[in-house]
């Protein structure tokens, strides 16, 4: 059976609007539709329906027929289709839209029953926004100035609960705030199989916990602190540090694998505070991995490059290009670039242009890791196919450089450019690397930077902007989130000299410049351009490379090539 | 695995057989939380965080799921009581007929405080929400017995009848 192309369009009717939506639509969501506002904690679009918080009532109404005919019955006054109209209130997250179903969101029996849902919310409610780093995004705080009553008529003492629950490495937990809501409890256990949260007790004494002895620590635990609509799940590590209305907030993509999910980085004055989910329904949902949320980290890491060096000793960007052009120029045709994974579509496009330059071989080091099923492939580099589609590489990369060490052994390789690999991690002896000459971009010291003759420090993903293009071939961009430190150049403007340097012709070194040229360079790239990509990427063809036996198993949204043709048969 | 934690649990083999059978009647497994949970308890006499996993284990769901159930019903113990269980009504009639001093009486002969276990062992004393005997009230269920207009004088009486079977055992 073919499905049929386009979902059955139905007419609903909300406060008075109409709008034509896929029949079963959550009320909710038709009513966002048309710009009407339906409160609500417990619905979340990606879990199971549960309908415990009330918050999203409305009144609903159908359209009347006479029993007996099934003929319409008018309403005189309007000359319309009389609506019957149930006399008690229903919630949205468990209502779909059916053929002609009326909706009321503006009536006074729903003014009076969000004020009424909000004030059962709030008796127990500690109201320590102050402290609170839920504050400024918090749904509580939101819906009390937009649904609320205003005051309190709560005397009685509040009861008191746990304030401070340490429910796994990651999250910790105030018990007081927590509106039992259940989306924390319903995440582990529909989405990440987990099934360590629950209520225990009754009433308003129900506490969130886990059994005595297990704690919620799987490597997705942080987005229950994402879902959490008030400030009872807080991040051990984000807890106290910023106001979230203080933060910048830059669309970036997490590149602990080619699953490449969309995230947002959250910045204040050059300082990155935070990593959340950016919703991508064809890639990541509005979900991400715990590990991803700490790679700022590197940022700041001890170990960054921030000191341009020449044979060992500070030198300026200068010097050192000129130094390495010479170094290249001289080395004539025993050149090899190792480029890297986890370089851009952009700074691969130009490590191919100053390898063809040069004549020199490339090379690339693959990172295997373990896929989870959710949302870490088995590839760890993000831009494996970004590399293959400009053309960088043929082939997959490999997990040791033996045929790099080998033309080393043999002198066919003197001059070995690395774009922030690390060679002596891929495979190289620290004999070949001091037989040849490295010239080194990248932002990390290591074994092979304290090698290389010329180290130019580059930036992080985080300091520049650029593409990626992750398993699912979807070419998607990362910006600039905060400036490089001093004494970093970036990778694009570092390559696009190294290839003048080089003898190759100028190219300017910059997003605009190097995309006008893949659109004229790369089949596959025709038409696009960063400025245009939309923010939830682009699929590429990807049948050019459909004979290339990638690594990745199943995760959401992708399915390993040999699994959908088994499928298939 | 779960047969060496009924063992340290010491169900009785009589239990166990009830357990195994009990969830027959179910067309899922989860549905037999309750049941299991009710022998477990008349068996040992309250339910442990080993008889939680235990039950999740036999039943496949996780502990959590179990340990809920258990917190949300106020009649499944988690720690041990008494030999005797003492249940006095705390509720409208019972406590306008006098049923706040039948507990303390109760406290007074044992030396104890409701929900504690009396130093000798005998009985733990609740104050229980109704017993559902309000004709009678103030009433009190002394383990699956109830007894009637349960005054102060009664109290004491109640109690000495169970000192002096205990004594009668030792
Ligand atoms: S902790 Fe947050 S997400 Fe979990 S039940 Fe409470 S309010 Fe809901
Ligand atoms: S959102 Fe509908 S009941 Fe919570
Ligand atoms: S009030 Fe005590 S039995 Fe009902």
């Amino acid at each position: 059976m073919i499905a049929p192309l386009k979902p059955d369009l139905i007419t609903v009717n909300i406060d008075g609007k109409e709008i034509a939506v896929p029949k079963g639509t959550n009320a909710i969501e038709a009513a966002r539709l048309v710009g009407v506002d339906v409160p609500y904690y417990c619905y979340h679009p990606k879990l199971s329906v549960v309908g415990n918080c009330r918050m999203c009532l409305i009144e609903i109404g159908m359209p009347a027929v006479d029993p007996a005919t099934k003929t319409p019955i008018m309403d005189p006054a309007t000359g319309k289709q009389k609506i019957n109209w149930i006399p008690r209130p229903q919630i949205g997250c468990a209502t779909n839209a059916s053929p002609g179903l009326h909706i009321r969101t503006n009536t006074a029996q729903i003014k009076d029953c969000r004020e009424g849902v909000m004030e059962f919310l709030l008796v127990n409610h500690p109201l320590d926004c102050p402290i609170c780093d839920q504050a400024g995004e918090c749904k509580l705080q939101e819906q009390s100035t937009g649904y609320g009553r205003g005051y309190s008529r709560y005397v009685e003492q509040k009861n008191f609960k746990p304030k401070r629950t340490q429910l796994g490495p990651r999250v910790m937990l105030d018990d007081e705030r927590c509106i039992l809501c259940s989306r924390c409890i319903r995440f582990c256990k529909e989405v990440v199989k987990d099934d360590v949260l629950g209520f225990i007790d009754r009433g308003s004494y129900s506490t969130l916990t886990c059994f005595p002895g297990k704690a919620l620590e799987n490597n997705y635990s942080l987005n229950t602190v994402d879902i959490c609509p008030v400030g009872a799940l807080t991040s051990t590590d984000f807890r106290f540090k910023m106001r979230v209305w203080f933060l910048k907030q830059t669309n970036s993509i997490d590149t602990e694998s080619s699953v490449g999910a969309n995230t947002v980085v959250w910045s204040r004055e050059g300082v990155i505070y935070r990593i959340t989910p950016r919703p991508n329904d064809g890639v990541n949902d509005t979900w991400m991995a715990d590990t991803g949320r700490e790679l700022f980290k590197a940022v700041r890491a001890p170990n960054r490059l921030t000191a341009v060096k020449l044979d060992g000793l500070d030198t300026s960007l200068e010097v050192a290009l000129n130094s390495a052009g010479a170094i290249l120029k001289a080395a004539g045709r025993t050149v090899a670039l190792v480029g890297s994974g986890r370089s851009s579509v952009e700074e691969h496009s130009l490590a191919r242009k100053l390898a063809e330059t040069l004549g020199a071989s490339t090379h690339m080091v693959s990172r295997i890791g373990e896929g989870d099923r959710m949302l870490i492939s088995g590839d760890r580099n993000p831009n494996v196919r970004g590399a293959l589609v400009v053309g960088l590489i043929k082939k997959l990369p490999t997990e040791k450089l033996t045929a790099l060490g080998g033309a080393i052994d043999t002198g066919a390789v003197t001059v070995v450019v690395s774009l922030g690999e690390d060679l002596h991690a891929a495979g190289l002896t620290a004999a070949q690397l001091a037989k040849v000459k490295i010239i080194y971009l990248g932002t990390h010291a290591d074994t092979t930077t304290k090698a290389a003759q010329v180290v130019v420090p580059t930036l992080t993903v985080f300091e520049k902007s650029g593409t990626l293009v992750n398993q699912q071939f979807r070419l998607q961009k990362f910006a600039k989130c905060v400036p490089g430190p001093a004494g970093a150049t970036d990778d694009l403007a570092v390559l696009a000299k190294l290839v003048v340097t080089a003898g190759g012709t100028a190219t300017l070194g910059d997003l605009p410049n190097v995309w006008a040229s893949l659109a004229t360079t790369v089949a596959g790239l025709a038409a696009i351009s960063y400025a245009t990509l939309p923010d939830t990427g682009l699929l590429l063809d990807s049948t050019p490379f459909a004979s290339l036996p990638f690594c990745e198993g199943e995760t959401f949204h992708y399915q390993p090539a040999a699994t959908t043709a088994t499928m298939k048969v | 695995m779960s047969a060496a934690i009924s063992s340290s649990m010491n169900l009785k083999p009589a239990t166990l057989l009830r357990i195994d059978e009990v969830i027959t009647h179910y067309p899922v497994k989860r549905s037999a939380t309750l049941p299991l949970l009710h022998l477990i308890q008349e068996d040992v006499g309250y339910i442990s965080e080993e008889a939680i996993t235990w039950v999740a284990t036999k039943l496949e769901l996780q502990p959590i799921n179990v340990y809920e159930v258990v917190t949300f019903y106020p009649m499944f113990r988690q720690k041990p009581i008494g030999r005797r269980h003492i249940k006095v009504c705390r509720t409208l009639s019972c406590a306008l007929l006098g049923g706040y001093k039948t507990c303390e009486a109760f406290e007074h002969a044992f030396n104890t405080h409701r929900g504690e276990i009396s130093p000798d062992g005998e009985v733990t004393i609740e104050f229980v929400e109704c017993l559902a005997s309000c004709g009678t009230a103030p009433v009190v269920l002394i383990d699956d017995d109830l007894h009637e207009n349960v005054d102060v004088a009664k109290a004491k009486k109640l109690s000495d009848q169970i000192k002096s079977e205990a004594s009668q055992r030792r």
